[in-house]
């Protein structure tokens, strides 16, 4: 491959990487918290529609990134009321708000733009585009660097960068704070942390809060920055993926970001290869390298690459009196 | 799956609340349905005379409701042993392709009455066959059911696009198909069957499966309630510990269990392929393992209740078409934002009623306190 198509095939991977890595930090919070969470998929979906909607009525990306947060954290809150309060099954919760947002999106969407699920095309306006990074001009020149500069490290909306940035933060969050550390204990013994005077219910409320934050900023990515609109069901099971890559990085953040990074590759030369023949091997079947996910992360959970264990309490709700 | 709470009685706990949470579920479907600025009332009458006026109308709710027999009993059963089987979606795609390679291959050499047991044994072991690999990393690695089943979905829908793409597809044919089966494989129809002794009826995909869904829903509850396999099913679903005591091996259970509620979801292929579609073909699985789960909450993981929560949602599933027919501003859709508030307030909010329900019955008895003591 020559090497400007290898570049250009890094960065389709990060692209593709971006929504995965906001919902693997979002999933990382809830269930170090104890909250299992598969609605990531219906958060960001329903993020996506809000955030394009909004988009295509005002034209504002920033209001339109607002209102998707919102959704998402309404979302967030519907399930930590179900699971936290109520202390309700939170896989069945999280079936039910990805049916829900799945549903939702798609009956107000057509009622509102009667474009069958979609939304408007939005134009550059009400999007978000592509930053170039000072200094792409001044190093155009430079042999090796200037490329690798224009090309893997300027050119992505903000969002992708927001991404990245979100990484370090739910690192530091997670393992340098008082507040993670509380995290942390309520997601393998809620019982000590409630004898140590600490309120369980409110700690996992902020994770499941921290998770339609993120969640919400990557359904806008979807929808107004990777695309320039709404369709249905677009986020097309990158909700899961994003689980796996969570449980692939072992519910921490940097081996998260590595696995949604080796997702994202994989999707990007699953696009490359498309009908593409290669000497000695033939076409290489699509369907084989987007099914790798998945297929590595039962590989992991059965213990056959290493080991991942989930945060002990998780899934089980906090009952006070036992 | 909920803690006892004596403070009600029996029949209202059975009976009351899944009715308040199933009724909830629809309040709030009337008030999507008033935000679009339709009547809710109207959108109901529409949706019932679509479903079940017509006799096109009641075959289409029949053969969706077959489908959703079989995966809302393969929730069911998972559920009796404590285990979440989302996986129906995957298990249902994987049981029709061996419907249909059962098909493709002896469609030629035999009629359907020959085919039929086959067809059924070939989707059952299909199906158990894709439950089997998540099941056994449940019971003997510890991997987490749902994770596992959630990939498998993803990597059947892999894996049939890959085969209806690249090997299964007709030669020179573009669109991922198979070919179609012969005429003498195929289910016959249950108007063909009725035009047989003379009663006319519209043209539906109704056909002979749905026979089929009614022995499932009888041998589930023979097996769960009626048979030592069944009594230590139920033991594992209510406590593990107590079922090691009680000499039960809950990991054979859990391997034996979770691969009959994938061969239960395995049936939707026949219905889908030898039934309806006479051919494979992409997605004829959509939606039919999530909404199985819908059924399974609602009706309580018994048959019974399966079998009446699946006509619901056979009557919500046609009537919500021929109500995007009649309401243009609604669309087909509902359907899957009803299932959705279905799950949340009989699954996830199932005690949001309890409160209240309690209260009312503290005051009702209060004011007789005769009651109390008969």
């Amino acid at each position: 491959m020559e090497p400007e198509l290898l570049l250009r095939t890094f960065a389709a991977a990060l692209r593709l990487s971006t929504p995965l890595i906001l919902c693997a930090m979002a999933g990382l919070l809830s269930e170090r918290s104890g909250i299992v969470d598969i609605g990531l998929e219906g958060k960001m979906l329903a993020a996506a529609f809000a955030a394009a909607a909004v988009a295509a009525v005002t034209g504002s990306a920033w209001l339109a990134l607002l209102c998707g947060i919102v959704i998402a954290t309404l979302m967030a809150l519907l399930h930590g009321y179900a699971c936290i309060t109520q202390r309700g099954n939170q896989v069945v919760s999280g079936v039910a708000i990805n049916l829900l947002a799945s549903g939702l999106t798609v009956v107000l969407g057509s009622y509102w733009f009667q474009q069958g699920g979609q939304t408007p095309m939005l134009t550059d306006l009400g999007r978000f585009r592509p930053l170039e990074l000072p200094g792409v001009a001044l190093l155009n020149g430079v042999p090796v660097l200037g490329a690798v500069y224009r090309d893997l490290i300027s050119g992505y909306s903000l969002i992708v960068y927001v991404a990245l940035l979100a990484v370090p933060a739910t690192h530091w969050l997670v393992n340098k704070t008082r507040f993670g550390l509380r995290l942390r204990a309520v997601g393998e013994y809620p019982q000590a942390v409630d004898t140590a005077g600490v309120s369980v219910p409110w700690l996992r409320y902020r994770a499941v809060l921290l998770c339609g934050l993120l969640t919400g900023i990557a359904g806008t990515y979807v929808s107004i920055a990777q695309n320039a609109g709404f369709s249905r069901d677009m986020t097309a099971g990158q909700g899961f993926i994003a689980l796996a890559a969570m449980i692939f990085g072992k519910w921490r953040p940097y081996p998260a970001l590595g696995a949604c990074l080796l997702f994202g590759l994989l999707d990007a030369v699953s696009i490359r290869l498309q009908g593409v023949r290669i000497a000695g091997i033939g076409e290489v079947p699509v369907q084989l390298i987007q099914a790798l996910p998945y297929a590595l992360t039962v590989l992991l959970l059965a213990g056959f690459i290493g080991k991942a264990v989930a945060p002990k309490a998780s899934g089980i709700p906090y009952v006070k009196e036992r | 799956m909920s803690g006892a709470r004596p403070d009600l009685p029996r029949w209202a706990d059975i009976g009351l609340i899944p009715l308040v949470n199933v009724l909830l579920a629809f309040i709030v479907a009337g008030l999507v349905v008033a935000v679009i600025g339709e009547s809710p009332l109207e959108a109901v009458q529409v949706m019932l005379s679509g479903a079940l006026g017509s006799g096109e109308g009641l075959g289409y709710t029949l053969y969706y409701a077959t489908n959703f027999i079989f995966t809302g009993l393969a929730v069911a059963i998972a559920f009796h042993a404590g285990l979440f089987n989302i996986g129906g979606e995957g298990q249902a795609y994987i049981g029709g392709l061996g419907v249909g390679l059962l098909l493709l291959g002896l469609d030629h050499s035999l009629s359907w009455p020959v085919l039929l047991p086959l067809a059924v044994i070939a989707a059952l072991l299909f199906g158990a066959a894709w439950a089997f690999i998540p099941a056994w990393l449940q019971a003997y690695r510890g991997s987490h059911i749902v994770i596992t089943t959630i990939m498998f979905n993803f990597l059947a829908s892999s894996l049939m696009v890959y085969l209806l793409v690249n090997v299964l597809n007709e030669h020179g044919a573009t669109s991922p198909e198979s070919r179609n089966i012969a005429e003498t494989a195929q289910l016959p129809f249950i108007t063909d069957i009725l035009g047989g002794f003379g009663i006319k009826m519209a043209h539906t995909p109704l056909n002979l499966s749905i026979l089929i869904a009614v022995l499932a829903c009888i041998f589930v509850w023979i097996y769960v309630w009626h048979t030592p396999w069944g009594y230590e099913l139920r033991t594992v679903g209510q406590s593990e510990r107590a079922a090691v005591y009680a000499g039960v091996k809950p990991r054979r259970v859990i391997l034996v269990t979770l691969c009959i509620s994938g061969a239960l979801a395995g049936l939707v292929g026949v219905n889908e392929i030898m039934g309806v579609q006479h051919r494979l073909l992409l997605n004829f699985n959509a939606g039919y393992g999530f909404t199985g789960i819908a059924v399974a909450l609602m009706g309580r993981n018994h048959p019974l209740g399966v079998v009446l929560a699946a006509i619901l949602f056979g009557i919500l599933t046609q009537g919500g078409a021929e109500l995007s027919l009649e309401m243009p501003n609604i669309d087909r859709n509902m359907v899957t934002v009803i299932q959705g508030l279905v799950i949340l307030f009989s699954g996830a909010l199932a005690h949001l009623s309890r409160p209240w329900l309690e209260a009312l019955f503290a005051l009702l008895s209060r004011r007789r306190p005769s009651l109390k003591e008969a």
